[in-house]
């Protein structure tokens, strides 16, 4: 990245900030005129929130504005913020970029719809029906780990409009109003007793064709602008040093210094998680989307859950009780824990399957960076309507 | 780094990997591994034409005044390559020293022949760091004389000029042994080991009341930053040795045929190798960070240095184990190079400081509580 384009930013922002002072404004507005300013996505065109910079400059804008003292909100719309926008800017139409500006304020939250019961990894399989009415698709079907459905605005819905096309030929991408009749939302209760995600039904969903991204049949290639970016770590504002669970375990192990329960091997046990942590840190300030991006989820998920496991260990008997198990369905999503260790640590379970799994995502890593060969695949050019599912 | 300094490293790296296409094939490595001194002179001398010792030395005396991010990616490559040369012990260790200890008349009495290839230099202590325990020094006469043993002297054995890290009391400075000039450097016995890692040797240097010349005081400080920029320089050179097998296994996992297929189609190949490529990516941004730090912050050279060691040393030993694997047993055999690899890895992991130790240190500079590098820091 350039340092002209640096210094023009800075100085764009703190003028911004000398006409919309922070505490001037609600986060709702504040966010508007950023949007408007085009310093909500640096790298986005102008007119849907950015200047058409280098995405580079993103976490830079990020830490400028947190400095001045704007909260930071990201979690109550990361799926809208980190996944509809992008996809949105690359493929939306006018009237669909529309939607970008109450997204990026957080007056409408978004959900993603893609995930079903028989359809996990192997996304490309899935069964959910969008059928041509004329005006409408209308559509059926069942969509899982909806995090944010009970609160969100609007969804990205993946669906298959040609059941008799190889599966990743007939799937269109809509943008759906979660307002519209048929859709229901039932929270899925988890492991660690709380509902952090959803189940979606869909039921004879009417969807304008206004709605259908891109065009129909393109819906495959338009996810995979989705989900290149849901495989960079939360991104957006740079981690400081030490910062998120790290500081809990270095907590967790000073106070058992003092209790006397701590030793020379927890010392550099926790060092250990430290050098995990911080190398993907400094990883993720590099890695832009992309398979290599997906460094740094693969890392974390593996890091962030053997730093909660190490909580427990150092909290010895304590570790076998738990806050409790009341179903709760929050509104915010909380993906590196937090809270609770032992309901950070199991939360942290599912760090290494949401999101793509480990074994998924080292697969890419091997056939897209490094050019191994493919996995041998039976369901190639076969209709979808014959290919063998769950 | 800025786009301009990207462009001159990558200019940079494709010189250096020319040139050690050239001046150390596999065949080039194998046969110095059999020589008494270990290295290449005379691809030394080419090495001071293209400007490579005397990167990090001032211009007007002799250098090119570049930074630590442009000899760091001469020491990838020259981990890529397993060049034996005098690499770490003259333009790291020595050079660093030099520069970070002694005053301006000093280095412009030492560093011009570094810089022009002509002189070998290493840096005797002993310890993991100088200032954790070093040599004696004391007065004889006139003159200054030397006592003690010093462990594992990189290049001890062939260099003609010795830094010497002494204590006075309860100081350390900074010592020479040796000319320089071609005279023999007199009253230090010097034993060649037998390394594990054939392509870099050690010596034991043992001195008896060796003469040497004090060219700095006061020295325990300002040697430990210069041991921080040294080993940043051998993480480089470690970042580009696990690169290198990395490929070497994917390479292979591509042209290995088994029960029909590529054995890099099998997923327990593949993911082993994606595990490799994210060690490496992991370990690369730790490295990077240090050599940046090292010019930009280097306050916080130390915290940024410890990580990337006991980050990338791990890895660099990891991922030379994993290319044997994916090799099976030709991996195993002496005429194939990935040994020359895994040897290399695990007696850079145990040089300078440990990754036990790296930790240690980085959790005292973080303030957290128990058990300290520096009281329980000795090798």
């Amino acid at each position: 990245m350039s340092a002209d384009q640096r210094a023009v930013l800075a100085g764009a922002i703190d003028e911004f900030l000398d006409r919309n002072p922070v505490a001037a404004l609600t986060d709702l507005a504040f966010r508007e005129c950023r949007f408007d300013a085009g310093l909500a996505f640096v790298s986005f065109r102008p007119g849907c929130g950015g200047l058409g910079l280098d995405p580079a400059l993103q976490p830079f804008v990020e830490e400028r504005f947190l400095a001045a003292g704007a909260p930071d909100t990201r979690m109550r719309n990361i799926v809208g913020l980190g996944l509809a926008a992008p996809t949105l800017h690359a493929h939306g139409d006018a009237e669909q970029l529309k939607l970008l500006r109450p997204l990026y304020s957080g007056e409408h939250v978004w959900c993603q719809l893609f995930s079903e019961p028989g359809a996990g990894s192997d996304l490309a399989s899935l069964a959910t029906r969008a059928q041509d009415v004329g005006d409408d698709y209308v559509v059926n079907g069942q969509k899982v780990w909806t995090s944010y459905g009970h609160v969100a605005r609007w969804g990205l819905l993946l669906a298959r409009t040609d059941p008799e096309q190889p599966k990743h030929e007939g799937l269109t991408y809509f943008v759906l109003d979660m307002r519209t009749p048929g859709v229901e939302v039932r929270g899925l209760r988890q492991m660690t007793g709380e509902s952090g995600f959803n189940e979606v039904f869909l039921t004879d969903v009417r969807v304008p064709k206004t709605s259908v991204l891109g065009a129909p049949g393109l819906g495959w290639r338009i996810a995979m602008t989705t989900l290149m970016n849901e495989r960079i770590a939360p991104a957006g504002r740079p981690a400081a040093m030490g910062e998120g669970p790290i500081a809990e375990a270095i907590a967790t192990y000073e106070r058992a210094v003092h209790g006397g329960a701590a030793d020379a091997a927890d010392r550099d046990r926790l060092m250990r998680l430290w050098g995990g942590v911080e190398a993907a840190r400094l990883m993720s300030r590099r890695a832009s989307a992309g398979p290599l991006g997906s460094i740094v989820k693969l890392q974390l998920a593996e890091t962030v859950r053997a730093v909660y496991e190490y909580c427990l260990d150092l909290e010895g008997p304590n570790a076998l009780l738990i806050d409790d198990y009341t179903d709760h369905h929050p509104d915010v999503v909380t993906p590196l824990g937090g809270g609770h260790p032992g309901k950070a640590y199991l939360r942290a379970i599912a760090n290494s399957i949401e999101g793509g799994t480990s074994e998924v995502l080292k697969s890419v890593l091997a056939e897209r960076v490094l050019g191994l060969p493919r996995e041998p695949r039976s369901d190639r050019d076969v209709p979808w309507s014959r290919i063998r599912r769950s | 780094m800025t786009q301009q300094s990207d462009g001159i490293a990558d200019e940079l790296r494709q010189v250096t990997r020319d040139f050690l296409g050239k001046t150390s094939p596999e065949a080039k490595v194998r046969e110095l591994m059999e020589t008494d001194g270990g290295i290449d002179r005379e691809a030394w001398s080419q090495a001071a034409a293209l400007g490579i010792p005397g990167l990090l030395v001032p211009e007007e005396l002799g250098g090119s005044g570049a930074g630590m991010m442009e000899l760091g990616v001469v020491f990838e490559e020259a981990g890529r390559a397993l060049w034996c040369a005098p690499l770490l012990s003259t333009c790291a260790l020595a050079s660093c020293a030099v520069l970070c200890a002694a005053d301006r008349a000093v280095q412009a009495e030492l560093l011009p022949a570094i810089a022009a290839g002509a002189v070998v230099a290493a840096l005797a202590w002993n310890g993991v760091r100088p200032s954790l325990g070093s040599l004696q020094a004391r007065r004889r006469g006139e003159q200054w004389v030397v006592d003690g043993t010093s462990g594992y002297v990189v290049d001890g054995g062939t260099a003609e000029q010795l830094l010497v890290c002494a204590e006075v009391n309860d100081r350390l400075d900074l010592f020479v042994v040796g000319s320089g000039t071609g005279t023999p450097v007199a009253g230090v016995e010097r034993n060649s080991l037998v390394t594990m890692d054939s392509t870099r040797r050690l010596a034991q240097l043992n001195f008896h009341a060796t003469p040497a010349l004090r060219i700095a005081t006061d020295v325990g400080e300002s040697l430990d930053r210069a041991l921080d920029r040294a080993e940043a320089l051998l993480a480089a050179e470690q970042l580009g040795g696990a690169t290198r097998v990395l490929e070497m296994a994917v390479d292979y996992a591509q042209v290995r045929i088994q029960f029909g297929r590529p054995i890099g189609s099998f997923q327990a190949i593949k993911h082993k190798l994606a595990e490799m490529l994210m060690a490496v990516e992991l370990a690369r941004a730790s490295v990077e960070h240090a050599l940046v730090t090292a010019e930009t912050e280097p306050a916080l050279l130390p915290l940024a240095l410890s990580h990337a060691r006991a980050v990338g040393s791990g890895t660099y030993v990891r991922v030379a184990g994993d290319n044997v694997q994916v090799h099976g047993g030709i991996g195993f055999t002496w005429d194939h190079p990935a040994h020359l690899y895994l040897k290399r890895a695990k007696s850079s992991q145990l040089m300078l400081g440990s990754p036990k130790w790296h930790r240690s240190r980085l959790a005292d500079l973080l303030g957290i509580p128990g058990d300290t590098a520096a009281a329980g820091g000795r090798r």
